[in-house]
């Protein structure tokens, strides 16, 4: 951006012929701010959002003729404050229970001081904990936040949690009805209540993580876009919680998984498992990046899940190859996962690395224990898990069943791809 | 902003009781607290749900009374609280407090309705 002139934002100096190609960047990055800002503003999520939309519309409207203002978040915050106004003035009795609204917040958290280096205020983290309440559905919460966080439109949201636009349209209504009428607060736990709400905050960033990275069902193995958006929320949450571990701990854990993104499909879009990836392809400053945030993650205190899970990842990302894994490393962090948060899914991923400790009967004998689990029933990485070493131990037969347990419940074509071509190995 | 806590009990048989089911003092003392603290608008304890009587009327304008509910019934209804507090965070705080949330009990949180 060119030289500031005048103090006002309303003021535009930058060059226009930026405009078309910044305004999407420009407001996808500075949505989820603005939304916050409002939100603070006003009290009203559906009024924050209403006149962030607008601001966003005349912004395309005066930027191309007059060129984007020097301060675009705080030009989109004036106009949009504005609107707000107005409708106020035009709605008395919404204007009404607003202020009401306004009182009790006044009173409930008094305003931070304003930061003189910013352009405008990051108020983003109050509308994390509210997106990610416990009195919210878990479904609603992810749409939410992809929603108000990320700054994506109803129908990006139903694209990137593969749902029909009118389902999500109501899922959002919904939310946002019950954060209205609920009361549901716009506001930071205090430290006291941090360790109870933060798990729900950073399951929610998770939650859409996996959904782009194991796309449950479709044709696509891997939505990067939606992956990629999880990063960026988690980035947005460490600035935001920079003395948080387990925040630098899920942001570890992503970066690690998802630095091995080129390599997990092959040329035929087909998916590749982490032992036969091509460890080339892995994308090094990513996995860099993610090893600083695991010792910052695991330094000061006991683990949380999420440090211990990007530690794991971290080990498979310094190995060689899959035989040479640090095993014995990996199997005592998954003792350690298992006790901070016990899981038959965990105890599935021990017993294969058990597996490759000591090889396939052992695992075997692990994964059979869990036979009975409710939650392994169906989930067909178990069914897979099992048919692996089955099949390394020769028992093609019982191997083959394996595979076809798998098939039955698999999700993602690339998926159903692989457990064939397995399967016709044994047959 | 008016909040309803509704306490809920298991529906266990007499010679079943729950073990981790708070004491008398307890909420003696919760329920003092609620009153102290400036929050309290209303609230009762019911009695044995033996008690209840169901009233419906008909179309028609018969009434029909019948004893109960009983059987269908998992969780029975054994007092409340209004309470008013500035959100839902202070009031899960409190809902929190209840000594009725613990063991197999449940404290359900439902706001007031509001028609001004």
């Amino acid at each position: 951006m060119t030289a500031v002139v005048g103090e006002d934002p309303m003021d535009a100096t930058g060059p226009v012929e930026e405009v078309g190609t910044s305004v999407e960047a420009v407001f996808r990055e500075e949505r989820g701010r603005l939304l916050a800002a409002l939100v603070r503003r006003f009290g009203d999520l559906d009024l924050a959002e209403e006149v962030a939309s607008e601001a966003i519309e005349a912004a395309l409207v005066h930027w191309p003729a007059g060129g984007v203002p020097s301060k675009p978040g705080a030009w989109l915050l004036t106009t949009a404050r504005r609107k707000a106004v107005d409708r106020l003035r035009r709605d008395r009795a919404y204007a009404a229970r607003l202020a009401v609204l306004q009182v009790e917040a006044d009173r409930a958290a008094p305003a931070p001081a304003a930061d003189a280096g910013e352009e405008l205020p990051d108020e983003r983290l109050q509308l994390f904990f509210t997106c990610a309440h416990p009195a919210l559905p878990a479904e609603d919460r992810i749409a939410l936040t992809l929603r108000c966080l990320a700054g994506r439109t109803t129908p990006e949201v139903a694209r990137a949690l593969l749902l029909p636009p009118a389902t999500m349209a109501k899922r959002i209504v919904r939310a946002k009805k019950k954060i209205r009428e609920a009361r549901i607060p716009f506001r930071v736990p205090g430290a006291d209540e941090l360790p109870d709400r933060l798990p729900g905050v950073l399951q929610v960033i998770y939650s859409i993580y996996t959904e782009g990275y194991a796309a449950s069902s479709g044709p696509g193995l891997l939505r990067v876009d939606v992956a990629e958006e999880a990063i960026r929320l988690a980035r947005i949450l460490r600035r935001l919680l920079p003395g948080e571990r387990e925040v630098a701990g899920l942001l570890g854990l992503m970066l690690l998984t998802h630095a091995r993104r080129a390599a997990r499909i092959g040329p035929g879009g087909e998916l590749v498992l982490l032992g036969d990836q091509d460890r080339a392809l892995w994308d090094r400053p990513m996995i860099e990046e993610g090893q600083a945030l695991v010792v910052t993650a695991l330094t000061g205190g006991s683990p949380g899940p999420y440090g211990v899970q990007a530690a794991i990842a971290a080990l498979h990302d310094e190995a060689p190859d899959w035989p040479a894994t640090d095993w014995p490393q990996i199997v005592a962090l998954y003792d350690v996962l298992l006790a901070l948060a016990p899981s038959p899914v965990v105890a599935l991923n021990r017993a294969v690395a058990v597996a490759m400790r000591d090889g396939p009967e052992a695992g075997l004998a692990l994964l059979d224990e869990l036979a009975g689990e409710q939650r392994l029933r169906g989930y067909h990485p178990y069914a897979l898990a099992r048919a692996d070493l089955l099949r390394r131990l020769g028992r093609r037969d019982q191997a083959a069943a394996a595979y076809r347990e798998a098939l039955a419940t698999a999700g993602t074509e690339p998926e159903r791809a692989h457990l064939r071509r397995r399967l016709r190995s044994c047959e | 902003m008016k909040y309803m806590l509704l306490i809920n009990s298991p529906a266990t048989p007499q010679d079943e009781p729950d073990p981790e089911a708070a004491s008398f003092e307890e909420w003696v003392t919760y329920d003092k607290s609620v009153r102290e603290s400036g929050v309290h608008v209303s609230g009762h304890s019911l009695a044995d749900l033996t008690t209840a009587t169901v009233v419906r009327v008909n179309a028609s304008g018969e009434r029909a009374v019948t004893d109960g509910p009983f059987a269908e019934t998992r969780e029975v209804l054994g007092g409340y609280y209004v309470i008013d507090v500035p959100d839902l965070d202070v009031a899960l705080d409190w809902a929190a407090r209840c000594p009725g949330a613990r063991g197999r009990g449940s404290v359900v949180v439902r706001p007031i309705a509001d028609f001004d």
